[in-house]
């Protein structure tokens, strides 16, 4: 059996301009042309599409789901964020004027 | 491609046990697993052969109704048959592409087909013999077919609940569409009703047997539910699909061509004579009425395709490009 199945390629789609393309699934095809052509039929028949991308699926390095510690994170990185932060609603100086603030 | 038993052999049994262990703990969490995860070999089996019947099932589903895109009554049903077929098509190239992820190849498993090594769903082993079973088939089939599909695509194995999604949303138009050709005959003239009658007539046995064999004898379902490849059993799809359709049928004024049929009021189940199991086994083993049609259709189709598959591998390759057959030149 002579294989003509050719390579594996990832698609991606975008709905409209400006949109993040997004990953919908593969075709098999023997060249990114054909793989384009492939990838028209089977994802974009539908939905609104405005443009395809097409990626060898050989071209793709992803880490190993039994690494995800890596994605840990080692210290508490609230700081970075705009929720590791609280205010009052409102502000007033205490009454003998001195300040709340543990800052001083 | 991963090796069916690569992940399983030279483990010792504690190992296995581990790993076991930690798979299942996933899937209780509603984790999806993925082609690199390890999974037993049983997990991968059962999937490899759930995936390639559907997909076979959805490429021998686009022949009945094929059939008839010539002699549709109208241009806009031609339209709407077309791009049916056109999508039962493409959720074959979907689901064997999930299911390559596991191992086998798409030629291998198209091959498989061929050869009868694999098997389709039950219902597409009969003939759509009227314009009333393309009616029929579009609407409790697909329908049958969509509660099987909204089910699987909460599974737990990702390809395949991805690509399940996308087909999801194309059955809806299906369904719809196929509910629309009914209500159109269904009040119709006194022919037309006939018609539906007579197909839902044929195809109702076909159509209860659809969701596979009950739960007292199907072998496989325990461990499936398990393992949330399936998230119901045999007998509950058949009970949702009877929920869902049989009052739709009545208020069509169809009659539902099943003596036993009868409504629990209490439990709100429909109540029902187990068909003859012996006569799904023999048709999904290519014993039914039009089994060898299909398989002949399928393999004439993968023939005629053949040259076209080999001059866009010689045009990647930048060989010369052979001429198409002279039957079709
Ligand atoms: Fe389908
Ligand atoms: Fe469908």
């Amino acid at each position: 059996m002579t294989d003509t199945q050719g390579d594996v390629y990832e698609v991606f789609h975008q709905q409209s301009r400006g949109d993040p393309h997004i990953y919908v699934g593969s075709v098999h095809a023997p060249d990114p042309e054909m793989a384009l052509l492939m990838a028209k039929e089977q994802y974009a028949r539908r939905q609104a599409c405005v443009n395809l991308w097409v990626v060898p699926a050989s071209a793709i390095l992803a880490t190993e789901y039994a690494d995800e510690d890596i994605f840990d994170r080692a210290t508490d990185k609230s700081y970075r964020e705009s929720w590791g932060y609280k205010t009052p609603k409102t502000v007033r100086a205490t009454e003998d004027g001195e300040s709340t603030n543990d800052e001083d | 491609m991963v090796a069916a038993n690569e992940n399983t052999v030279g483990l010792s049994q504690a190992e296995y046990d581990h790993k076991l262990g930690v798979f299942e703990a996933r899937i209780n969490r509603g984790e999806k697993i993925e082609p690199a995860d390890w999974m037993p070999d049983d997990y991968r089996n059962q999937l490899i052969r759930l995936i390639h019947v559907h997909a076979n099932s959805e490429i021998c589903g686009a022949l009945p109704e094929g059939k008839w895109i010539p002699h549709a009554p109208t241009f806009k049903r031609k339209l709407a048959l077309l791009a049916k077929v056109q999508d039962e098509v493409g959720h074959a190239q979907l689901l064997y592409r999930a299911a390559e992820t596991l191992g086998p190849s798409r030629e291998q498993m198209l091959e498989d087909l061929i050869s009868g090594k694999s098997k389709f769903s039950n219902v597409f082993h009969y003939p759509a013999e009227t314009w009333a079973d393309v009616a029929t088939i579009a609407w409790l089939i697909d329908g049958a077919a969509i509660v099987n599909q909204v089910m699987m695509a909460e599974g737990s194995y990702g390809p395949y609940a991805r690509a399940l999604k996308r087909i999801c949303y194309e059955e809806a138009f299906h369904l719809k569409h196929g509910y629309e050709m009914c209500v159109v005959l269904a009040t119709g003239t006194k022919v037309q009703r006939a018609m539906l009658q007579d197909a839902m007539n044929r195809w109702w046995e076909p159509i209860m047997m659809f969701h596979g064999p009950s739960d007292k004898v199907s072998k496989h379902t325990s461990l499936l539910v398990r393992w949330r490849i399936k998230l119901k059993t045999n007998d509950e799809q058949r009970q949702q699909f009877l929920r869902q359709f049989v009052p739709k049928m009545i208020d069509l004024g169809i009659e539902v061509p099943d003596k036993s049929l009868r409504l629990d009021k209490k439990t709100e189940t429909w109540m029902y004579d187990d068909p003859d199991w012996s006569v799904f086994k023999k048709v999904v083993n290519n014993g039914g009425p039009v089994s060898g049609e299909r398989v002949e259709a399928r393999r004439l189709a993968h023939e005629d395709g053949r040259w076209v598959r080999e001059a866009l591998e010689a045009a990647a390759k930048n060989r010369p490009i052979p001429m198409p057959p002279a039957s079709i030149r």
